[in-house]
């Protein structure tokens, strides 16, 4: 067997070679590097275009508080439900203990939980937003994230104002176990509840949303609206490979696969993100109408 | 043809079943023999109380892992060997009107000791040619968009919804993908969270996740003894989490995925007693038991209007979950 770390010259490869369940990083550093087109970009120029790539458009992750500053209007955001916190109820430990994976991601996202949930505007339009930290834990939900989501919906529900959630996970948190699979009864039962008061909600589908996340609230929103080439899909890649053991075709479970299925409403660039979610939420009626402010 | 009631198939036998099998195989070699003395009468007896107390013996002190492989046993009884059994007139009804049949889903109607119902439940086959036409009780997004489309039938013209759940988990494939695996199970959420009507849910088996829960928001919600319910599967937490799916074992542990453990965290309302040594010992008793535990819900909803049925549903997901709260409650589901 031949060592690949002994090659002499590596061919870079395209993003489509990639494994499916790419990890995409947060631009950090002076320069990055952009695995789809190779270059190497100053990371402040990076930040300066909502980090997606000047030269081929690929969206890298951004950082969450960076998401918010970008979607909400300036000074509008009230946090909500920051002091809902996990507290184990397994007694769960694989390699680590849960507690201590909790303390860890607390450490190094600097965030509470997998959720932050606000309220402000965008565009002037008051809106029940909840966005997730894929950073911390990998976005997982779990008893926290789901009472967070629903609290988002029944706020929204009770001043009706539209609901948007922003969702970046990679499904249920496995470590508080079959009560995170209720999180996807009990956030879908508040969206029961807002479809039939006629309160708008908004899924924003971002890279990647996969397993309870998706085969949930992200996928009964009255608009689905994703960025480019964000994984978005029921079962993870790999799972899929180990189950039909063949390989997965190009571009499979990308926004674009999706909406070519029939399950995406809208592909939109990050940099058109904000000004199409205001142009969807006067349509479904919230806020000030145009040219009547 | 599958609403043919038969009778328990020959199993295979567990490791930790064994040695009470072997005790009842002896027994019934004894009883075979023509002319018993009195003598063989009390061996006999001697020998079937062993047997009993072994049984429940062991069967009080299985791991969670063991419960595992009970709930998969391949001579459980199935969603069809139980509406063979409990529901008269069942007739089944195929389709979602949409794209297909999936066989992985049963659904028809029927009754329920007299009671108008629509039946839906996962179908894992027994025999080869059989499993992979029910694709190993693995639904596709036809399949659940078959289930709603029942439910719904139910609910326009009022009648219960019963949902026997038994699945490793919804298909992860590339066509259950293109067909939208996601939506499909995050609408039969919704639709049973809005659903007009009383719903009665069971894990009969294997409670695999996402696949399972899409029949499984109900009023009253139950588990037999011996089946497991767990938001990913020990081999797939193990793969993950212990990095090697050899620690199945230890996952099924730390997931606390049996009845009793489910039940404590408030997330199933009722264990559903199963014949002794299992399901699969005793088709008939451990039906009857299941017939007793859905009639007894049925008789506490049915009662309730439409909108109590839906304010109760809610409130009874909506206190799901454990967190705490600073400077506010603290709470466990």
């Amino acid at each position: 067997m031949r060592d690949p770390n002994l090659a002499w010259y590596k061919r870079g490869k395209k993003e489509d070679d990639e494994p499916q369940s790419e990890k995409r990083s947060i631009p950090a550093g002076v320069f990055t590097k952009c695995p789809s087109c190779r270059q190497a970009l100053l990371t402040a120029d990076l930040h300066k275009n909502l980090d997606v790539c000047p030269s081929c458009d690929h969206h890298f992750a951004m950082a969450t508080r960076d998401r918010i500053a970008v979607t909400m209007d300036e000074g509008s955001v009230v946090e909500f439900d920051h002091g809902v916190e996990s507290m184990d109820p397994l007694g769960f430990r694989d390699s680590k203990r849960y507690s201590d994976r909790i303390k860890a991601s607390r450490r190094s996202s600097g965030e509470v939980e997998a959720l932050i949930a606000l309220a402000g505007r965008i565009d002037g339009i008051e809106v029940e937003a909840g966005f997730f930290v894929f950073e911390f834990m990998g976005g997982s939900m779990g008893s926290v994230v789901g009472e967070k989501v629903t609290r988002v919906f029944e706020r929204a529900l009770e001043r009706r104002v539209p609901a948007l959630i922003f969702a970046s996970s990679g499904g249920a948190r496995m470590q508080e176990g079959i009560l995170s699979l209720m999180q996807m009864a009990k956030t879908s039962a508040a969206i029961a509840r807002l479809r039939e008061a006629g309160v708008p909600y908004l899924s924003i589908l971002l890279h990647p949303t996969t397993g309870g996340v998706a085969a949930s609230f992200s996928m009964l929103g009255d608009l689905h609206i994703a960025e480019p080439r964000a994984l978005i899909g029921f079962a993870g890649p790999r799972v899929i490979q180990n189950t039909i053991r063949q390989s997965l075709p190009p571009g499979f479970q990308r926004s674009e696969f999706l909406q070519a299925h029939g399950f995406v409403d809208m592909i939109v660039p990050r940099r058109d993100l904000k000004a199409t979610i205001a142009h969807a939420l006067r349509w479904l009626g919230a806020g000030p109408r145009a040219g009547q402010s | 043809m599958p609403t043919r009631k038969e009778k328990a198939p020959e199993a295979p036998v567990l490791d930790f079943e064994r040695p009470v099998v072997e005790l009842q195989r002896k027994i019934a070699t004894l009883k075979g023999r023509s002319r018993a003395s009195s003598d063989l009468a009390r061996e006999i007896r001697r020998i079937e109380e062993r047997a009993e107390g072994l049984q429940r013996r062991i069967f009080s002190e299985l791991s969670p892992w063991q419960k595992v492989q009970l709930a998969r046993h391949p001579g459980r009884p199935y969603t069809l060997d139980y509406l063979a059994r409990i529901i008269g007139d069942f007739r089944e009804l195929h389709g979602d009107r949409s794209f297909a049949d999936d066989s992985a889903m049963i659904g028809g109607i029927g009754y329920f000791e007299g009671i108008p119902v629509v039946v839906l439940g996962q179908q894992k086959g027994r025999k080869t040619k059989e499993k992979l036409a029910r694709n190993l009780g693995m639904v596709k997004p036809e399949g659940y968009r078959k289930s709603m489309r029942l439910m719904q039938l139910a609910a326009r013209f009022r009648h219960p919804v019963l949902c026997l759940l038994d699945t490793p988990g919804a298909f992860p494939g590339i066509d259950a993908e293109e067909r939208g695996q996601a939506e499909a199970v995050a609408k039969s959420l919704e639709v049973m969270a809005s659903l007009p009507v009383p719903i009665v849910s069971v894990v009969i088996g294997e409670g695999g996740s996402g696949g399972a829960l899409a029949i499984g928001v109900a009023d009253r919600v139950m588990m037999l003894e011996n089946a497991v319910y767990s938001v990913i599967s020990p081999e797939g937490c193990a793969s993950i989490l212990f990095r090697s799916d050899e620690r199945k074992a230890e996952a099924a542990a730390a997931m606390k995925v049996t009845a009793p453990e489910i039940l404590r965290l408030g997330v199933i309302d009722e264990i559903i007693p199963e014949a002794p040594g299992g399901a699969h010992r005793d088709f008939d008793a451990t039906a009857r038991n299941l017939a007793a535990a859905i009639r007894r819900a049925l008789d506490e909803l049915m009662p309730l209007s439409p909108q109590e049925l839906k304010n109760r549903r809610y409130e009874k997901y909506r206190r799901m979950g454990a967190f705490v709260e600073a400077g506010g409650r603290d709470r466990l589901s």
